[in-house]
């Protein structure tokens, strides 16, 4: 396996991917105004901006999935017009999406298989397959069982399958979606080295992020969206977090949060020993205990899927639990509806605010008495008082910043971070003595993530009990006065936030539990 | 070039905008070749429809009288759906809300009008409820399918009312005159409704089934019920994070959906046949879903939606005489057209995506 035979693999076709004045517009947006952005073969170009900057758009015209109304494609200097990703594909190149398009139900190489031609015509090669995607597999270090079933697999490792698939592919140009998102720190340095490595070997990549140390610590160049944009693009000598996140913003961006003093009240929710099912059936929360106080941030870190949405749903009274005890106020809430949750003063902000949260089809309005409408004052007998609910909208709508054309716009025509500070407004609104608030900036620009900090930790100083479920460690730290870290459905412990380090809290992610850290850390990493 | 892309942005909205207009005119044009074919000239044919269902009084309240039922049973189809639930069963939920009126106008013969006819409608009600619950419990409780269900249920119904009609609900004078035809005994005039137009068919019914679809849309949008029906019908989800007891709420849009077709088929037997029959119910449970449907699942749209399809139904057998074509074409005409209206709401709404995800 070590010697190196001259394959098709080793081969780069394309030198230079060059984009020049593109425009797309979409009814009532122009999502890309005359971009220009390019790469070429051996280099890491970071596409940086806040959501709906045009990052995402300005790529799926690459991938082939929409056509610009403007603009030339260029590779290798040639012309080129993508009609489906397919075209995209045959000219090398690769998209890792967010959501993995795995099939969870079949192999590796299965997944790696599907949609190609088998070389023993209808009958298929998977040995043929497994043999070459071992080669690959070896060459860029992402190690990955070619016959584990998908849905056997850790998140990191589906991702690995998913750029296994890109360059088996024969992907010359690799676009990643956000691809650190689900990875613990250790993961993130360990993928940056594989990037790095197929960087070397002549691939170009695309790196799409909001997260400004990763920009800094990996790209060569960095390009920067806003509104449809380009900012500029520089190279990635001594730019620093704060320049670029100004860039990002079009102005000054705090990224510390002066915190006032904590001053610790009654334990607000009691959980003792929670065990719950997840959707596979097995537990997803194992005996998990902790107290969370009037007037503090726990913070609930963890790599995804470790627990935190079962634990939150749990919580939340959505998700049955199996064993144990949530006291809410000193009340028993363990075995109750939702209906009883919320009556006894919770709010819960859900991971999937589209899904859950609120009701894209509903107005502005109508989602903002979601939990309350069949109550006063919203409602007097069985009759919607839309007057006050009217007023009542407009007064949230207006203290929240929430942009919207009118009270009576359907949801699904705001932004989402428009939407998300609506849900907060909502829940917040609600003067909860205990507030489970999960992944509550994800996908919100920068802009409306500083402010539903502010609004937390306004919670906090008046009170509120706040459990803070993120996978993103940075808004953790930041807001949290104490941090209880999740792996495998068990807290592995809470740890102080002010004092407790990245890579201490990185190694908890991990598994590994606070006892140990000391011996740990000073052991090399990996 | 920025101009060149209006116009063709103006010209696409339009022809969205008459897309449906068109789909009409198209199957009628379809309908023509197959007139054609039967050596029918078309214009005469589609004249005597229009003719037989609106160009005459006793033509005109004849299509109320087929409407009535219709608009009934496609506002229980508007509250269900909107609970996100697909009720295929107001023909089995019509047929017991009909035997239920009728065994309870004949059992008590002599009560008042006022104390009577409210109980008849109020038994057809609660028939038609239970039929419409079974699923819907079966839903909440078990997951069990609706569609699948709610179509059981109809041919339970069905044989139901053939029992009952030639066993204990059948007319007596049929069995002494031993011609044994399976038909209920003549209602007490006490249940019979109001005349409206005299030397009419068209009855009372009509004006309970426009208020009823007043009293629907007030209940699903002005109502705290209302509001938690349509919130679990679009995203249970979410109404399931709101507290709302989802299954509860299913299940009873499927019982409010059946309590209609129940109330159709008291109209139905009170209203026009004065007695049950066997194929009273003549397929409204399932024409009043695509009136529903017609009318875009809103009990306001439902009325004109329901007028259409009765004038159908009445200048269909108008157009029948005049030309001497079978019944059989009508239908076909009449589903060409639903098919091409619905194709066409579907087709403007998916280039309506499209363009707006590609510009």
């Amino acid at each position: 396996m070590t010697e190196t035979k001259p394959s098709l693999l080793d081969q780069i076709h394309l030198q230079e991917m060059r984009m020049e004045g593109i425009v797309k517009k979409f009814p009532g947006v122009l999502a890309n105004d005359h971009v220009d952005f390019d790469v070429h073969s051996g280099e890491i170009h970071a596409l940086l901006g806040e959501n709906g900057a045009g990052k995402s758009t300005l790529m799926r015209q690459l991938y082939g999935l929409y056509r610009p109304n403007e603009g030339r494609i260029y590779i290798n200097d040639k012309e080129v017009s993508f009609h489906s990703p397919q075209d995209a594909i045959a000219a090398g190149i690769g998209m890792i999406h967010q959501h993995f398009m795995l099939v969870p139900s079949l192999t590796v190489v299965e997944n790696v298989a599907l949609g190609l031609k088998s070389s023993r015509g209808p009958l298929l090669d998977l040995d043929v397959v497994e043999k070459r995607l071992m080669e690959i597999s070896d060459k860029y270090r992402l190690k990955v069982d070619p016959r584990s079933y998908v849905w056997q697999l850790a998140v990191g490792e589906q991702q690995r399958v998913e750029i296994l698939k890109a360059l088996y592919r024969g992907a010359d140009l690799l676009i990643l979606d956000e691809p650190t998102a689900v990875l613990t720190p250790q993961e993130v340095d360990e993928f940056f080295g594989t990037l790095k490595q197929m960087a070397n070997d002549g691939h170009a990549l695309i790196f799409i992020t909001h997260k400004l140390h990763e920009v800094i610590a990996i790209s060569n160049r960095i390009t920067v969206l806003r509104d449809g944009r380009v900012v500029g693009t520089l190279n990635n000598d001594g730019v620093t977090k704060t320049e670029l996140a100004q860039m990002m913003v079009g102005r000054p961006v705090i990224l510390q949060y002066n915190k006032n003093p904590q001053k610790p009240g009654d334990a607000r929710l009691v959980v003792e020993n929670l065990s719950v099912a997840g959707d596979r059936g097995s537990d997803a929360v194992k005996g998990v205990s902790f107290e969370l106080f009037s007037g503090e941030i726990l913070g609930l870190a963890g790599v995804s899927g470790n627990g935190q949405r079962d634990l939150a749903e749990a919580l939340a009274g959505l998700r049955p639990v199996r064993e144990g005890k949530i006291l809410l106020n000193g009340k028993d809430v363990t075995h109750t509806s939702p209906n009883h949750h919320i009556t006894a003063g919770q709010s819960y902000i859900p991971e999937e605010r589209m899904k859950e949260g609120a009701i894209k089809d509903f107005s502005v309005a109508d989602n903002i008495i979601l939990q309350d409408h069949n109550r006063p004052p919203y409602s007097r007998g069985s009759f919607l008082d839309f007057k006050l609910i009217d007023e009542r909208t407009t007064e949230l709508v207006n203290q929240y910043n929430v942009k919207t054309p009118s009270n009576k716009t359907p949801l699904k025509n705001l932004s989402g971070g428009n939407i998300q500070k609506l849900i907060l407004a909502r829940e917040l609104s609600r003067k909860p003595a205990v507030l489970i608030a999960s992944q509550p900036t994800r996908g919100v620009d920068v802009g409306a993530s500083e402010y539903i900090h502010q609004c937390l930790l306004e919670q906090r100083d008046s009170g509120t009990a706040t459990m803070l479920i993120s996978e993103d460690l940075d808004e953790i730290r930041a807001l949290s006065d104490r941090i209880a870290v999740i792996y495998e459905g068990k807290i592995v412990g809470i740890v102080d936030a002010a004092t407790t380090s990245v890579e201490d809290l990185g190694l908890m992610m991990a598994g590994v539990l606070p006892e140990t850290l000391e011996k740990q850390t000073v052991a090399p990493a990996d | 070039m920025q101009e060149k892309h209006n116009a063709k942005e103006l010209l696409n909205k339009t022809f969205d905008a008459l897309l449906p207009l068109l789909a009409v005119p198209l199957a009628l044009i379809i309908g023509a070749l197959l007139l054609l074919i039967f050596k029918v000239n078309p214009l005469t044919a589609y004249w005597s429809l229009l003719q037989g269902a609106f160009g005459s009084v006793s033509g005109l309240t004849q299509t109320i009288v087929k409407a009535t039922p219709l608009l009934l049973v496609g506002l229980g189809v508007c509250i269900a759906f909107r609970g996100g639930i697909i009720n295929i069963g107001g023909e089995g939920q019509l047929i017991v809300g009909a035997l239920a009126a009728t065994a309870i106008a004949v059992g008590f013969p002599n009560l008042p009008r006022m104390i009577i006819l409210p109980l008849t409608f109020l038994g057809a009600i609660l028939a038609g409820g239970v039929w419409g619950g079974i699923p819907g419990i079966l839903k909440s409780r078990l997951g069990v399918n609706e569609i699948l269900s709610t179509v059981m249920m109809n041919a339970i119904a069905l044989q139901l009312s053939n029992y009952l009609l030639r066993g204990p609900l059948i007319d007596p004078a049929e069995i002494e005159r031993g011609t044994q035809i399976a038909q209920s005994a003549l209602l007490p005039k006490a249940v019979w409704l109001t005349k409206l137009v005299p030397q009419t068919l068209l009855h009372s019914g009509a004006i309970i089934a426009l208020v009823m679809a007043v009293l629907v849309y007030i209940f699903l949008w002005r109502t705290s019920i209302g509001y938690r029906i349509r919130a679990v019908g679009l995203n249970p989800d979410a109404a399931k994070y709101a507290g709302i007891p989802v299954q509860f709420y299913q299940a009873l849009s499927l019982m409010l959906g059946g309590a209609f077709a129940g109330l159709a088929g008291a109209v139905e037997v009170t209203g026009v046949s004065h007695r049950m029959l066997e194929g009273l119910s003549a397929g409204y449970g399932f024409s009043g879903i695509v009136a529903a449907l017609f009318g875009k699942l809103h009990p306001l749209g439902s009325i004109p939606a329901s007028i259409l399809f009765g004038g159908f139904l009445v200048g269909g057998r108008s157009m029948q005489r005049a030309v001497q074509v079978p019944s059989a074409l009508i239908d076909t005409i009449l589903g060409l057209t639903v098919l091409f209206v619905v194709s066409a709401d579907i087709w403007s709404s998916y280039r309506a995506r499209r363009r707006l995800s590609n510009g």
